[in-house]
């Protein structure tokens, strides 16, 4: 490792010469320029960071990105990033892709990289539609939902990005929102610093094919009383006058008023660590629940993957010496012919 | 005590008939132990000094119902005082644990041929096990008895016997049966116990810390030798003398293992880090096997979640600078093939393992085909080439891995390594290389950037080669992405432009045509000119070599040529074509190669095609050979 100081990056230095080319409007450019902003606030260096995505709008990303980068295949940026760190497990490995290419083509890959732990982090640009193919449902999107392909609805229940995610073993499993670029800049440097997979869902607005799907979660006059924003230690309180909050009620979470006999007290304080209230928090769903933003869960215990195959390999040639094909070729039975 | 060698030959009974060459063939339940039984007569006929092949045939249940014929497992050992080059067209000596086994082997013994069963398990329930009418027994029946010598030995009486003061259960005693079979087979074919004795030691009282399991099947190889030479039930005994082979040290490998001890070769020799990402499948898990115990080397094996993510995994390790490569069979290299084309377009170096088996779909896993050559060739969207080796016998297996990862480093580009069933299982001596004596292989990772003043070009290509740069993450001023979308070639940038999508579809092309700067000349063996050129490739080497010297002996002028590069071919591969009258081209599949051939020489060539998920045998070679120069179409 170089033991040079660190350039001061701007956000700009990690732009690369190419044109964005997403629609105008589209929430990705906003990903973009929070995923710029925070690499220039991190401490290191340009060269160490590889970008990798799949197929779809979102999976253009690695091409405006000044860093190593990698646009693979449909749904499998997973498996590509894993090799990456098997390799090089010192590169810092961001998955960036939508919810069709991880949640449907790749959702296997997605499980495994996430039960794994490796070391990659994961953005989700989740708009709840095929953009690239132009408009066509997803695996996100509603039931009964009318696209392209699905003309009298879609007989598909959804499925739930961070509830998957939490069940797969993840973690570090995060919430943000497009417009919000600093709440997402915050949850990357978290994921970015968490040891082992991160899991970050973004709702993201596709202005042409599925436009105001998120408004609801997104806007100044909504925003406030169908989202609660997670803060590990602190109560769950939420809406514009923060007089809503969450509490238990036997195995089930609801929704409650503060005043009257309720008090601050007899809100459920967020507990990052416990998987199960994580998995019951990916639960709350519009209209009936605010949905949680921030840090649902994180577990910086586990062992990363990457982490344990080279200290694996390590312990062997520890214990064994270092392999010599002289001695490899000549294991076993051998005889000489003279 | 084992037997030293010295007593081994005191022991040597008068009668004795020396034979050139012998095939002997176990056969049993697949939960018998046919294929230990097999791999034990292999190791001690080649460390005896006989030149060995052979063919393990299994079947894909682990453990069929006993005694059907479906859970036949078998193991053939062609054992000789000369050099050989297949495990045997027909079986000298068969050795049959059960009904089944013998139901389903006896058509491969030759007339006159040894056929030891295992009486005890000649029941009538056995017998209806394995299909045989009411009140039939193979071993009554007067047919059988006139063209086969058939010996009739207790072997499960006598292991209980042999074991009855051991204080061992009647399972742990049953399953040294083998060990009796094995035994007789040593007794009747004058070989040393030694081995198996070392063996049994290592593998038991060692290994596993259970030397009573170790004692008691020494106990019965050795109650099944003396059997042989006490029961007076063989009338002969027969000697195979060691073979005169090259002088050097050898040892017994199988395809597979060769392969895994090349690449582990070809990453030391290129100062480079091996990661194998791979997804279980027959017969291609073997290498994944043996690399996963190779950690001392720094190899880093992946099981992934599936063939996709493997092949997937591999690309992203060479992305970041590792010698990458996958393993797979036919089913397993079509899922693949969208990867393997991100591989083309990305020109990146990966090694994909093809160990080809009989299809299509999930067909016969445990049997042998050729038929993925025209897969691993085009099966991939658009024009997407790739250079294609094929190691030709077990012990081959070595070199061409080395070959694959030298001309994907050379060539930034996916190499397929297609192997067979019968070569990656099959076993031969192997006279060991002087690994010194193999060349490097070089590898660049640029450090500085091509483009002073600009940004890395990540396309810029080498004039002779046309490879680009290996430029890894981590690397200062050379930040670049690649991706599946069409480059504009030099920058790397993405393009729709028409010309540059014609130039780069032409210059991938001719990239891997260049490989065959760095590929040696065809060999040809026989005459240099003739009336027929036998062709092949892959594990149809042995059969087709036999054949061809065979004519030759007939006083036919023809030469045999086993092609190893498939793609690019050898440069001289049309003049060799051009000097005979006919071409023939004996396949395990409907003519692949031969497509090939046609398509790029304009030359008749004619096929000799089977596919019975078996080696070609040399006879039927040699029949339709002599058929075709006589001008029969077959």
């Amino acid at each position: 490792m170089t033991e040079l100081a660190l350039p001061a990056y701007k956000p700009k230095d990690f732009a690369s010469n190419q044109e964005v080319r997403w629609c105008p409007g589209c929430g990705d450019y906003a990903v973009l320029k929070a995923v710029q902003m925070t690499l220039a606030k991190k401490k290191r260096r340009k060269e160490d960071y590889v970008f990798i995505s799949g197929i779809g709008c979102a999976a253009r990303f690695p091409y405006y990105m000044n860093t190593y980068g990698l646009h693979s295949i449909h749904g499998r940026a997973p498996a590509f990033a894993t090799g990456v760190k098997l390799a090089n497990p010192s590169l810092e490995v961001w998955v960036v892709s939508g919810d069709g290419d991880l949640l449907s083509i790749g959702g296997n890959h997605t499980l495994h990289v996430l039960r794994r732990n490796v070391d990659v982090n994961i953005l989700l640009l989740n708009n709840r539609i095929y953009g690239l193919t132009k408009g066509q449902y997803s695996p996100t999107s509603e039931f009964g939902k009318k696209t392209k392909s699905t003309p009298v609805g879609s007989l598909d229940y959804p499925v739930n990005p961070l509830s998957v995610a939490i069940g797969a073993g993840a973690t570090f499993v995060a919430r943000g929102i497009d417009i919000d670029v600093k709440l997402l800049s915050e949850l990357m440097i978290e994921a970015g610093d968490h040891p082992g997979a991160s899991f970050v869902e973004i709702y993201q607005d596709c202005n042409i094919f599925n436009h105001q799907t998120w408004f609801y979660a997104s806007q100044k006059d909504s925003r406030a009383d169908n989202t609660i924003l997670l803060k590990h230690g602190q109560p769950m309180i939420y809406g514009a006058n923060a007089d809503k909050g969450l509490r238990m009620n036997g195995h089930k979470l609801e929704v409650v008023s503060l005043g009257g006999d309720i008090a601050e007290d007899d809100l459920l304080v967020h507990d990052e660590t416990d998987r199960g209230l994580g998995f019951l928090l990916s639960q709350l769903s519009h209209p009936d629940f605010p949905e949680p933003l921030g840090i649902l869960h994180r577990d910086a215990e586990h062992d990363q993957y990457d982490h344990l195959v080279h200290q694996q390999i390590d312990d062997v040639i520890k214990s064994r010496g270092a392999g010599d094909i002289h001695a490899l070729i000549n294991e076993g039975d051998t005889w000489t012919v003279s | 005590m084992p037997m030293t060698s010295q007593e081994h030959e005191k022991a040597r009974v008068n009668e004795s008939r020396d034979l050139d060459s012998v095939t002997i063939r176990f056969c049993g339940d697949s939960g018998d132990g046919m294929q230990l039984t097999g791999n034990q007569f292999t190791n001690t006929s080649a460390i005896f000094g006989n030149d060995i092949a052979t063919f393990p045939d299994f079947p894909a249940e682990i453990r069929a119902p006993r005694g059907t014929t479906f859970g036949v497992s078998g193991f053939q050992v062609h054992f000789a005082s000369h050099e050989i080059n297949t495990p045997g067209d027909t079986v000298n000596a068969l050795v049959a644990m059960n009904p089944a086994g013998l139901k389903t082997n006896i058509a491969d013994v030759e007339p006159g041929g040894v056929v030891i069963v295992n009486e005890d398990e000649f029941t009538p329930i056995n017998f209806k096990k394995c299909g045989y009418i009411e009140g039939y027994n193979p071993l009554d029946d007067e047919t059988l008895q006139s063209r086969y010598k058939i010996y009739r030995v207790p072997m499960s009486r006598l292991t209980r016997d042999a074991l009855a003061d051991s204080g061992m259960g009647a399972k742990d005693v049953d399953r040294c049966r083998n060990m009796f079979a094995l035994g007789v087979a040593y007794w009747l074919f004058d070989r040393p116990l030694d081995s198996t004795i070392a063996f049994v030691n290592r593998e038991f009282a060692e290994r596993r810390n259970k030397p009573e399991i170790a004692e008691i099947n020494v106990r019965v190889l050795k109650a099944g030798f003396y059997y042989g030479e006490n029961a007076e039930l063989f009338s002969v005994r027969y000697h195979v003398a060691p073979a005169e082979l090259q002088p050097g040290t050898y040892r017994k490998i199988s395809g597979n293992e060769a392969a895994a001890l090349g690449f582990i070769t070809a990453a030391e020799k290129a100062g480079k880090r091996l990661t194998l990402a791979s997804y279980p499948i027959t017969p291609a898990s073997d290498i994944l096997h043996y690399l996963a115990k190779a950690k001392n080397f720094g190899v880093k094996t992946f099981q992934a979640e599936d063939e996709i993510a493997a092949v997937c995994a591999a690309i992203g390790a060479s992305y970041a600078g590792d010698f990458a490569l996958t393993s797979s069979s036919g089913p397993g290299i079509a899922l693949k093939a969208e990867a393997i084309g991100l591989a083309v377009m990305l020109e990146l170096p990966l090694v994909v393992i093809d160990v080809q088996r009989a299809g299509p779909s999930t067909g016969m896993p445990t049997k042998t085909e050729q038929a993925d050559l025209l897969q691993v060739m085009f099966g991939r969207s658009s024009e997407s080439p790739v250079i294609v080796v094929a190691p030709a016998t077990p012990s081959e297996c070595f070199e061409m891995a080395i070959e694959a990862f030298r001309l994907a480093a050379r060539c930034m580009c996916p190499v397929i390594y297609l192997s067979d069933g019968y070569i990656a299982n099959g076993a031969e001596p192997w006279r060991l290389p002087d690994l010194d004596a193999i060349p490097p292989i070089a590898v660049d990772h640029p450090a500085t950037t091509n483009n002073p003043g600009g940004s890395f070009l990540p396309y810029l290509r080498d004039k002779e080669t046309l490879a680009r740069p290996w430029a890894i993450p981590g690397t200062a001023g050379l930040e670049h992405r690649l991706g599946g979308l069409e480059k504009e070639d030099g920058t790397g940038n993405v393009s729709y432009d028409p010309d540059n999508h014609d130039q780069m579809i032409r210059t991938r092309a001719e990239k891997v045509r260049n490989a065959s700067d760095i590929i040696p000349l065809l060999d040809v063996r026989g005459p240099a000119t003739g009336e027929a050129l036998l062709l092949g490739w892959g594990g149809t080497y042995g059969a087709i070599r036999t054949a061809g010297d065979k004519l030759l002996e007939q006083g036919r002028s023809v030469a045999t040529a086993h092609l190893r590069y498939l793609n690019p071919f050898p440069r001289n591969l049309g003049e060799v074509l051009s000097n005979y009258k006919q071409v023939i081209i004996p396949e395990i599949n409907q003519g692949q190669l031969r497509l090939l051939i046609r398509d790029r020489f304009l030359v008749d060539a004619r096929g000799i095609n089977q596919m019975r998920g078996r080696m070609l045998r040399v006879d039927d070679i040699v029949t339709k050979t002599l058929a075709l120069l006589d001008g029969e179409t077959l």
